[in-house]
């Protein structure tokens, strides 16, 4: 490959190119034995796992202070339209994210494929290595051109993943609506790239950044670039693909979607809207703020009622991604009104979210991949007790599910408590009336978070714990240990990131300092964070960890020592009822009833209810979205009819059609004479 | 961070974690003076406990190490969320650790906790009240947090011993937003602590309880903690109540022995007269059914941020 340098040498960037060609590579590899699992699994995924950690490191070298952007002009693509790259520290942040997420979801899925039916594991590696290399492609692409083509090649590799299982219809029906909403997506941001230029015809994202638009192209840009980057990453209401494509796909590829490809959407959003859209206008924020916490609560309402795992773990994205884009809304309305400290909080609030999310999800999706091998069973109804069966998985799990709780000291909570701190700014807004509403949206973030607590109780009690609902779990076996190591590695980022929430804030810095011009203040000590004044608010993740261990510990000792240590264990006492049975326990249609009861009205319920003389009663309850009902049907028959109307044309005969084209001829001639 | 300030915090959580099993017996005193019943011994929480600690403890032949664990992770959970709250000095060196917002963070987590515990069994009890619980939960936690962002707006800061600090700060004013903030207190309070609207701390009615529906299967030790953390947690919410709506009497940061002293007579002045209101409260009203309870938690979160549009309104 011949690389032509522009600015100066480009280490970093040059290496990743490296690291990037080495994942294509390793996907061509497994051609060499396409059928061959142990080869496939056993040597290629590790050492793409060892690659992304190798990413990984090179995104966190664009972070540290002072490193400046790197840049590179590759003499590949159009005649005229070279591909131009560059390294930057917000490319560096998802990098680094992309690297982290994808080195645990790697190496699981080295323990995780097996021989069976759907594509060949040689295909199946290479479609998922190159998802990895387009993915890192659309985050290092500096002009419209290879933004596209990255995006499209990962669209595609995804969708091919997605349909691993192709000979079940239903899947082949995911896979579809997914690329549908995918190209729909793709023709937005393209759109919006084409305002963008200006009228200059220069597709850099340099060119794009010297532009300045008037007030309508701008927002015309910022308004295709929401829809566009909105329906990859699954805000209401183009979210409609998620929880029927990542339930689809095999789990670490689920992971994958929901906690890398999500985020390269909120990556090319805040490319857009921040950096090449400079001075936003407030009513921007003030939208996107609207749009991501309707999608969160709808997300959190959605996870509580699913029957099925990973539905309930894709609802439970799309509730991710809506406090993600509330974050970028509430800094996008901050920077406009000049308030560049608060933006920055905001900001950097979205920025360590998508990260931890990328963390807890990925390992959650990791985690019902290693049940689902385990029982075969995707339904939480036919669950229960693996943490018996299972130990290793359901201590990660449970990580896993704290931390997507928001529960301190993990991950998931830092993130929360920073966008609840962004929130508490707004006051400092000059505008009276948007300072009136926002405190209606945190009314609306803390429901959603608190929700979020519901479902992950849900997921965790009904799958891990309780006595297993069907006979056949008690042959539930273990995960294996490359699976374990993967979930481990994810784990331990969701810990280690809590504990040392400084580690995060100082990834942000860099970021914020470009984006908006200013870095939140990190507080006088290293294992505090006081974003704004210490005396305003300080969180320590480290010490509040070591209190809580410290007085757990404390206390087991000191019961222990004064008094005996003696259990008896004996049957359930259960107000000493004896004939009780698992099907007594909770299932998750009986677990979410509050949620159906309380947010009926969004639902469209459909129940069939035993009659008390049914012999073999049957309990049976399907809830729809009614977004389907209210937009999608009457759309998809609006287009139905416009190429019913349209196939008047096509009469099939091909002297019908030499005719058109000479009528077209005949037209055009008219047109320029 | 000096250490006379970490001396005063530990002797502030210690003296927390004695005076929670009384007010507990306190309350139950009112209740029954006020129902017309003879009273329990005020140390009576304190003797069952004893007895519990003594005893063997029974365990369900499959219980898990989450289970096990539970009741040490809510009894550690309470305790720091009292190192938090200043019930007697505001000089709190924690309070760098932790805010408000994480101190709902710190009461979400028991609750996680607790209902993964009730769920880990697998009795038709324990899921039952886990699932209600978390109900409760999840409507009462984001009316809770806008309380405190009510606060917010009036101190500037989410630090609580800073919030208690401004608002006891001379001239004394009142904000009307804090009223609201106030009423939705007090129910959230009540809901959080299973207290008599929401759920009765008396009943073992089946189909009516919550909390105790999840300790069911806890007996000896196990039980003797959760039960203490429930004293504890009910002992904090107190404490929150004092320092958002009567922050006056808390010893400041140079306070004199005699002061201290003084700060703890009127903590346990204000704690009975608490007590008093709350047996009062419950002694009055009746159990609503499970499915009023959303509509009662829904009133207090709007009724919080209502106390925030009426404080952004009128600038106070």
């Amino acid at each position: 490959m011949i690389i032509g340098w522009n600015s100066g040498p480009a280490p970093s960037l040059v290496l990743l190119l490296g690291l990037i060609a080495g994942w294509l590579g390793l996907g061509l590899a497994g051609l060499l034995r396409p059928h061959s699992v142990g080869f496939v699994a056993r040597v290629i995924f590790p050492v793409g796992a060892l690659v992304g950690l190798a990413v990984g490191l090179v995104g966190l070298g664009a972070l540290r202070p002072g490193s400046l952007p790197q840049t590179l002009v590759l003499p590949l693509g159009l005649p005229d339209l070279p591909f131009h790259l560059r390294l930057d520290a917000l490319a560096g942040f998802f990098v680094l994210l992309l690297g982290a997420a994808g080195m645990g979801i790697s190496i699981f899925a080295a323990g995780y494929f097996r021989a069976g039916q759907g594509t060949a594991p040689g295909l199946l590696c290479l479609q998922y290595h190159v998802f990895l290399a387009s993915m890192a492609l659309v985050l290092l692409a500096d002009d419209a051109y290879l933004f596209m083509v990255a995006w499209e090649t990962m669209a595609l590799s995804s969708y091919f993943l997605v349909t691993t299982q192709h000979r079940i219809p239903e899947i082949r029906r995911a896979g579809f609506l997914y690329l549908l909403i995918a190209h729909v997506g793709a023709i937005g941001i393209l759109l919006s790239f084409g305002v963008l230029q200006g009228g200059s015809w220069r597709f850099t994202f340099d060119a794009m950044r010297g532009q300045t638009l008037g007030p309508a192209w701008a927002s015309v840009a910022f308004l295709l670039a929401l829809g566009g980057f909105g329906a990859k990453a699954g805000l209401v209401p183009m979210h409609v693909w998620l929880p029927e494509a990542h339930p689809a796909a095999p789990s670490p590829v689920s992971a994958l979607m929901s906690g890398v490809m999500l985020k390269t959407a909120v990556y090319g959003f805040l490319r857009v809207s921040f950096d090449l859209l400079h001075a936003p206008q407030w009513w921007w924020g003030g939208v996107a703020l609207a749009v991501g916490l309707g999608t969160g609560l709808f997300g959190a309402v959605f996870a509580a009622v699913q029957t099925d795992m990973k539905r309930l773990l894709a609802y439970s994205s799309i509730e991710n991604v809506g406090l993600i884009f509330t974050a970028v809304g509430l800094g996008l309305l901050f920077q406009s009104f000049g308030l560049h400290l608060f933006a920055a909080l905001a900001l950097s609030a979205a920025l360590i979210h998508a990260l931890n999310h990328a963390l807890f999800k990925s390992l959650l999706f990791l985690a019902t991949g290693s049940v689902l091998h385990a029982t075969g069973e995707r339904n939480l109804g036919k669950l229960g007790g693996l943490i018996r069966r299972m130990p290793w998985v359901a201590t990660v799990a449970l990580v896993g599910t704290l931390a997507i709780a928001g529960l301190p000291p993990l991950n998931g909570f830092v993130s929360e408590w920073l966008l609840l701190q962004a929130f508490l700014s707004t006051p400092e807004i000059p505008q009276p009336f948007v300072n009136m509403l926002v405190p209606l949206g945190a009314a609306a973030l803390a429901l959603t978070v608190a929700l979020a607590g519901y479902v992950m109780v849900k997921f965790y009690g009904v799958i891990f714990l309780g006595q297993p609902r069907e006979p056949a779990l008690a042959e539930a076996h273990p995960a294996g240990w490359l699976e374990r190591i993967g979930l481990t590695w994810l784990a331990l980022g969701c810990v280690v990131l809590g504990a040392f929430p400084r580690l995060l804030l100082d990834a942000a810095a860099p970021i914020t300092a470009s984006l908006v011009g200013a870095t939140v203040r990190r507080g006088r000590f290293a294992w505090a964070i006081a974003p704004i004044a210490p005396e305003r608010a300080s969180y320590s993740g480290l010490l509040f960890l070591a209190g809580i261990l410290g007085v757990v510990g404390f206390t087991f000792l000191a019961v222990r020592r004064i008094y005996h240590g003696r259990v008896r264990r004996t049957a359930p006492w259960d107000c000493g009822y004896p004939w009780q049975t698992p099907r007594m326990q909770d299932t998750a249609e009986g677990f979410g009833q509050p949620i159906r009861h309380i947010f009926g009205s969004a639902f469209r319920l459909e129940r069939e209810l035993p009659s008390p003389w049914d012999t073999a009663p049957r309990y049976r309850i399907h809830i729809e979205d009614r977004l389907w009902r209210l937009l999608y049907v009457p759309l998809g028959r609006a287009v139905q009819r416009l190429a019913d109307a349209v196939a008047v044309v096509q009469g099939g005969r091909l002297a019908v059609y030499l005719l058109y084209a000479f009528l077209t001829l005949i037209g055009l001639l008219v047109f320029v004479l | 961070m000096s250490s006379l300030g970490v001396a005063r915090q530990v002797g502030a959580v210690l003296l927390a974690i004695a005076l929670a099993p009384l007010f507990m017996g306190w309350i139950a005193q009112c209740r029954a003076w006020l129902q017309n019943r003879s009273a329990p011994p005020l140390f009576l929480p304190w003797r069952m406990l004893r007895k519990l600690f003594w005893k063997d403890a029974a365990l369900a032949e499959h219980a898990s190490a989450l289970f096990r664990a539970t009741p040490y992770v809510l009894f550690g959970t309470m305790v720091l969320a009292a190192a938090i709250i200043p019930s007697v000095v505001l000089d709190l060196p924690f309070v760098l650790v932790a805010d408000a917002i994480a101190l709902v963070g710190l009461f979400a987590t028991a609750r996680v906790f607790i209902a993964l515990a009730a769920m880990d069994i697998g009795t038709a009890f324990g899921t039952l009240g886990a699932r209600r619980e978390m109900m409760i939960g999840f409507l009462a936690e984001p009316a809770l947090l806008m309380v405190f962002f009510n606060a917010f707006l009036i101190s500037g800061s989410t630090a609580l011993p800073t919030i208690a600090a401004r608002l006891a700060a001379p001239p004394f004013v009142i904000y009307p937003s804090l009223a609201f903030a106030g009423i939705a207190f007090v129910m959230v309070l009540l809901a959080e602590n299973a207290r008599i609207p929401i759920d009765n701390p008396a009943t073992h009615l089946e189909l009516t309880m919550i909390h105790e529906a999840m300790v069911l299967e806890y007996s000896a030790r196990h039980l003797a903690l959760v039960e203490w953390a429930s004293a504890l947690k009910l002992f904090n919410y107190a404490c929150i109540g004092f320092a958002l709506f009567v922050p006056w009497g808390l010893a400041s940061q140079h306070a004199s022995p005699g002061t201290l002293l003084l700060a703890v007579v009127a903590l346990v002045l204000k704690l009975a007269l608490a007590g008093a209101a709350l047996a009062v409260v419950e002694t009055v009203s009746a159990k609503l059914r499970i499915f009023r309870a959303p509509e009662f938690l829904a009133m207090a979160f709007l009724l919080a941020v209502l106390g925030l549009l009426v404080h952004l309104l009128l600038g106070a």
